[in-house]
């Protein structure tokens, strides 16, 4: 079986602040099972995360599978607080673009 | 008391008006108390920096009329929390005289009217610091210089449970707080009652953005939140909102860095050993979580400091070879303002739309832009005359960039707009530190007045 997209298989996939120095992503599934694999595929992890933003570890504040939600989270370090002049994104509500195309193995 | 009841109207009063009609749904439930936060820092560093509100006046005014028209109607407490924005101390006398005049207009019977500040004076800070105190850092921050201190406009405290309790054990009818948690505003009635701080702070985690917890997603909607001794349950009033397991639990993860914690003036919230359970159709029922008091009572601090007067250009450009080097267009505009003002003194700042615009150095396609690029230009300087010659030397020597193979020799920008228009002052965030402090009311003045009739 071919591929799938992170975008076919989450029902949500954000980014916002947390607090002014932070940027924290949501990947929520509604199955039980689809979070089940998509943990399994090891495809959204602290390191593929670090190769697709291009970050050094250290850029990661927490990084949390949340069973309760079927939920995957981490959160980044901003480079400056939220709203300094320059920023682009002062809720950092359009971060996780680059999230939507992760390949993910069929289960 | 076997358990309490709040509603949630709003889970940033002001930001967008209430909807009405899951409102009436709420108060006809006849809660206990009716609460709501009116704070963000989502919205960045300027509203405090500049003492000013990002909420209309009317919004703010809206909400409050509701709520304490239904609050006097039903007889029980209204509490808000960071009152306009930013809690700051003429924030707090804003809504103040918001309640004292609504009462007038509407003739209400007189009620006492409490409500607390959160500023801290800068120079508080700098005795605590000249006596030896550690300003710590939040979140990457290093701990707080005088520098940083001397650069900051504003400092409000971020308040607890503590002086929303002192103002309810004075008998407070309504609460108008400064800058507080989140949590605190709904936390504080609980514990309050008797009710314990690990479920008290849950309930106010899972009330304080109200529908947000519910779903399908619609903000502004009522929530009701509901705490025993064992457990919190929270059932949206909206007729097609529910709170489900997945829609609460989801919540708990919102906006903030990790799912299972939440800290607070005194400790920390810990819920990752809660359960989650749908109990009816638009009810969740959450237990297990446990609240860690804090080794040492610090109160987070947050500070704005103006950086300086602000312009804003933008240019345009569709030459495949100009966009391949809009770097060095960039630099060339750059050395121009280096030779007008020198290295310091000012920030000159470049968005390149089509690239790397949202997302800078994040980016993972910021090799293959777009056939147009669309560039903002920001130039901040201390005073009006000088960051408009900044931003618009930034801007209009773009136009002049000297490429060796360029065709087009008659200019190397579009412009859709040839002049540069003033922005807001920049601000930035100086402050994300927490402060020691002996007394949990110690950085926050409790006051009781009357309104009314």
């Amino acid at each position: 079986m071919a591929t799938q997209k992170l975008s076919e298989l989450a029902k949500t996939i954000r980014s916002k602040n947390a607090g002014v120095d932070l940027i924290t992503f949501d990947i929520i599934f509604t199955e039980r099972a689809t979070y089940e694999r998509v943990k399994r595929a090891g495809v959204l992890t602290r390191e593929t995360v670090c190769k697709l933003y291009r970050i050094p570890p250290e850029r990661i504040s927490d990084f949390v599978e949340f069973d309760p939600a079927n939920a995957i989270k981490f959160t980044i370090y901003r480079l400056r607080p939220s709203g300094s002049p320059g920023d682009p994104d002062i809720f950092g509500a359009q971060q996780y673009a680059p999230l939507l195309d992760i390949e993910v193995p069929a289960g | 008391m076997r358990s309490l009841r709040i509603i949630c109207p709003n889970g940033h009063l002001g930001f967008a008006p209430i909807r009405v009609d899951s409102f009436r749904l709420g108060i006809a439930a006849r809660p206990d108390y009716i609460a709501a936060d009116s704070g963000s820092d989502d919205v960045g560093p300027i509203p405090l920096g500049t003492d000013t509100s990002t909420s209309p006046l009317a919004w703010q005014t809206h909400d409050l009329e509701h709520m304490l028209l239904a609050s006097r109607e039903l007889g029980v407490p209204m509490i808000i929390g960071s009152a306009g924005d930013t809690g700051a101390n003429s924030r707090v006398d804003l809504y103040v005289g918001i309640i004292k005049e609504l009462a007038a207009k509407h003739r209400l019977r007189p009620f006492k009217l409490g409500y607390f500040y959160s500023e801290v004076g800068k120079e508080h800070v700098r005795r605590r610091m000249r006596a030896g105190e550690t300003v710590a850092g939040l979140e990457g921050h290093q701990t707080l210089t005088g520098a940083e201190l001397d650069a900051t406009e504003r400092i409000v405290a971020m308040a607890g449970v503590h002086p929303f309790i002192e103002l309810l054990k004075a008998g407070a009818d309504v609460i108008i707080g400064g800058r507080s948690s989140d949590s605190c505003v709904f936390a504080a009635p609980a514990i309050h009652h008797g009710f314990t701080e690990a479920h008290s702070y849950y309930l106010g985690k899972v009330l304080e953005c109200a529908s947000f917890c519910a779903e399908p997603y619609g903000g502004k909607e009522t929530v009701l939140g509901e705490i025993t001794a064992d457990a919190v349950e929270v059932t949206a009033m909206h007729p097609d909102q529910r709170c489900t397991v997945a829609s609460v639990a989801g919540h708990a993860m919102y906006e903030r860095s990790n799912p299972y914690f939440e800290h607070v003036a005194g400790g920390t919230l810990d819920m990752s050993e809660c359960r989650y359970e749908q109990v009816a159709e638009k009810t969740t029922r959450i237990s297990g979580a446990a609240f860690r008091p804090a080794a040492e009572f610090r109160v987070k601090l947050e500070g704005a400091g103006r950086i300086g007067e602000r312009f804003v250009g933008m240019v345009g450009i569709r030459d495949p070879y100009t966009i391949a080097h809009v770097d060095e267009v960039i630099g060339w505009a750059r050395d121009k303002v280096r030779e007008r003002f020198g290295d310091t003194g000012y920030e000159l700042h470049y968005t390149v739309y089509g690239r790397d615009g949202i997302m800078g150095e994040l980016e993972p396609m910021r090799d293959r832009p777009g056939h147009e690029l669309c560039i903002l230009v920001q130039g901040v300087a201390p005073t009006v005359a000088m960051a408009e010659e900044v931003c618009m030397t930034g801007t209009r020597q773009m136009f002049y960039a000297r490429l060796p193979d360029v065709k087009g020799s008659a200019g190397s920008v579009a412009f859709a707009l040839d002049e540069v228009l003033r922005a807001s002052p920049a601000y930035r965030w100086t402050v994300n530190h927490t402060l020691r402090c002996e007394d949990p009311l110690e950085l926050f003045p409790t006051h009781l007045t009357t309104a009314g009739v």
